[in-house]
């Protein structure tokens, strides 16, 4: 039994069979990696992961529990955090206040009406946020707005936020799209870096073949709303079925 | 200092000895002077300036940290005074519990049109929530204005909850069980704090200056001062935090474990609370409460407030207030013989050309200089009169540099 057990999960937008019967399963502590052609309904799978979608057949089960119909706040309280794929922080905010509001999240849950005390009254969520942000070597910018921060440190503010909150499942939306390649380096080695050290699994949709070969332990290749082939990446290089999938398009589009 | 930091108490003690000294800095000029009129501190205008900054600090929690507009915030003011109303009516005059009664009920409302309203954002939330103040406005004018003690009686609620067009008032009939039901000649009492009465004031002279110091302003700015104070403890609190995220950006904070809807719907709460509390205290100041104050241009106007002043900013609101009912009565009592009573001095063709040019934008025409003011700060201090002032001091600050670095000194970088 793996930590997310995703058991024929069908979605349909109108006259579009986004998801057709998808199982899937993600090992707990594992790097998983979901790739597919564009349309192959990989981002359709990811929001019905994390509430944001229902789908219309199937079962996702988070830890044993199901997570259908559950908002997204709370099955990030179950424990599953998402890496948006443009950076989605709180631009208005400081860094420092950024990462304290998901250690609050973490401490108080969905709701704490804590109107009277002040934030920097609260020593144990300062100080949670100052390490998150040390060891994210942003201890430099802790008052800097964050919308002025660079493409590749609001992704590592991202990543940080939602490591702070010391999830079990790490959701990565092609987390290096839009970046320049020593920026996306940096963010492999930062992955690498949480999945050796942290008990922690990592689900990662991304386009980026070089991401996907130096991370994932386990990849599932998506087509037409259907998992072609889960195998190793190594296994994954030579299937002749994805390759068809991959090199097919382009050969009929030719 | 109170749990607030250096600055923030800093900006508390200004406030504090602003609003303690009003009477004389807001009476610059001599009596009788030709400049008299500009005089602001008289006690009437004083305590709408102290209410209204508590109307505006209350929206400023919602707007100003949430983003939500709410364009219906006058309701809360007007069911804050019609609940004090009735407080003096049935019980008494002393103004605590009518307070009280106002900031219950007041948030009673707020849960209900905060729980519909906030199921939709931006312009539909606006929508939505003028159009629950314009229901209160239009029950308290006419359905809840029809006699419910029946034809052949003459009893309390005669003229309905809300009296209609003409407005609650005070009678000599109201029971008042646990106060006095007349004063000793016979009239209806006044509303007061423990036997201080909201109306009485002592005057004093100091050559040509006349000073008045007003039970009632007193009274108001204390509340206002609390009122600021929690503000202020609000906007630094992790709830503050929490709100200033919704506005940042609501789907990360969805997706970082937290449930929006109570923050947005306690932050609802809490600003219809501060509403229902200055229309309460407008009640004790002046005991009547009419439908004209749930009107949408009462909602607007403190938009307008909040907005000149600087909205998400402390202080802002309260300057907002203070500005536009500055302007709302001392601009609109400048009539055209005042004019030329200031332009005596110029030749008569240019005195009447400057008369005319004038005219329009004084007396009832001062919504017109409001407007122009307006949209002036709105386009050159988007963030309103405070960032004015903050410009103002970063010239100072700037100059004082220069000056320290002729001097040799060096000026470290921040």
């Amino acid at each position: 039994m793996g930590i997310l057990e995703v058991k024929n999960v069908g979605k349909r937008f109108g006259g579009l069979q986004a998801l057709g019967d998808v199982n899937l399963s993600i090992a707990e502590r594992s790097v998983h990696a979901i790739i597919g052609p564009n349309g192959a309904g990989k981002s359709t799978l990811l929001n019905c992961l994390v509430g944001k979608l229902i789908p219309d057949t199937g079962s996702v089960m988070f830890d044993g529990q199901s997570v259908l119909g559950r908002k997204p706040y709370e099955i990030n309280q179950m424990g599953i955090s998402r890496v948006f794929q443009t950076p989605e922080i709180f631009g208005d905010l400081t860094v420092l206040e950024n990462m304290m509001i998901p250690c609050f999240a973490k401490r108080d849950g969905a709701f704490g009406l804590n109107a009277i005390s002040s934030v920097v009254s609260q020593k144990d969520v300062v100080e949670r946020a100052e390490h998150m942000l040390e060891e994210l070597n942003m201890s430099d910018k802790l008052q800097m707005t964050s919308s002025s921060l660079s493409r590749g440190d609001k992704r590592r503010l991202e990543i940080g936020m939602c490591l702070s909150q010391e999830p079990r499942l790490l959701l990565l939306d092609e987390p290096t799209a839009g970046m320049a390649r020593a920026d996306t380096n940096n963010t492999i080695d930062l992955l690498k870096q949480i999945s050796e050290e942290r008990d922690i699994t990592i689900a990662i949709i991304e386009h980026d073949m070089h991401v996907v070969f130096s991370l994932a332990q386990r990849i599932t290749v998506l087509a037409q709303g259907t998992p072609l082939v889960e195998d190793t990446p190594d296994n994954i290089k030579g299937h002749p079925k994805v390759r068809e999938a991959y090199l097919g398009e382009t050969q009929t589009a030719a | 200092m109170l749990g607030l930091n250096k600055q923030d108490t800093k900006l508390l003690l200004l406030v504090i000895t602003l609003t303690m000294l009003a009477p004389f800095i807001l009476n610059p000029f001599p009596e009788g002077s030709a400049m008299a009129q500009f005089n602001a501190g008289y006690p009437d205008l004083m305590q709408r300036f102290v209410i209204f900054g508590i109307f505006a600090i209350g929206f400023n929690i919602l707007f100003g940290l949430t983003g939500y507009l709410s364009f219906g915030h006058a309701a809360f003011l007007g069911i804050g005074s019609y609940a004090a109303m009735w407080m003096f009516k049935i019980f008494g005059m002393n103004v605590l519990p009518a307070l009280g009664l106002s900031v219950v009920m007041s948030g009673m409302f707020a849960v209900l049109i905060g729980y519909v309203s906030l199921r939709r954002s931006g312009i539909y939330f606006s929508i939505l929530t003028l159009a629950f103040a314009m229901m209160s406005y239009s029950l308290a004018y006419s359905v809840l204005a029809t006699d419910m003690d029946g034809p052949d009686k003459q009893g309390l609620l005669q003229k309905g909850l809300t009296g209609g067009e003409t407005g609650l008032q005070l009678t000599l009939q109201d029971p008042r069980i646990l106060g006095s039901q007349t004063t000793a000649q016979g009239n209806i009492p006044s509303p007061s704090l423990f036997g201080l009465e909201m109306r009485s004031a002592a005057e004093m002279n100091i050559g040509d200056w006349v000073f008045t110091f007003s039970a009632g302003y007193y009274f108001s700015a204390f509340v206002m001062l609390a009122a600021f104070y929690l503000s202020i403890r609000i906007f630094r609190s992790p709830f503050g935090l929490v709100l200033k995220s919704i506005k940042s950006n609501q789907q990360r904070l969805n997706y970082t474990g937290m449930n929006p809807k109570p923050y947005m719907l306690a932050a609802f709460v809490i600003s219809g609370m501060y509403a229902g509390l200055a229309g309460g205290l407008m009640a004790a100041m002046d005991p009547l409460a009419g439908p004209e104050r749930m009107f949408w241009t009462a909602s607007g106007e403190v938009v307008l407030m909040t907005i000149l002043g600087g909205v998400g900013t402390l202080i802002g609101p309260v300057l907002g207030a203070g500005a536009i009912k500055y302007m709302e009565n001392i601009l609109s009592k400048i009539n055209s013989d005042i004019l030329h009573t200031w332009f005596a001095f110029l030749p008569d063709g240019l005195e009447d050309l400057l008369v005319t040019i004038i005219y329009p934008f004084i007396g009832k025409g001062w919504h017109l200089t409001l407007g122009i003011i307006f949209m002036l700060v709105v386009i050159f201090l988007p963030g309103g009169l405070v960032q004015g002032g903050q410009k103002i001091a970063a010239v100072f600050k700037r100059k004082k540099a220069s000056d320290e670095k002729t001097d040799g000194k060096t000026t470290p970088a921040e």
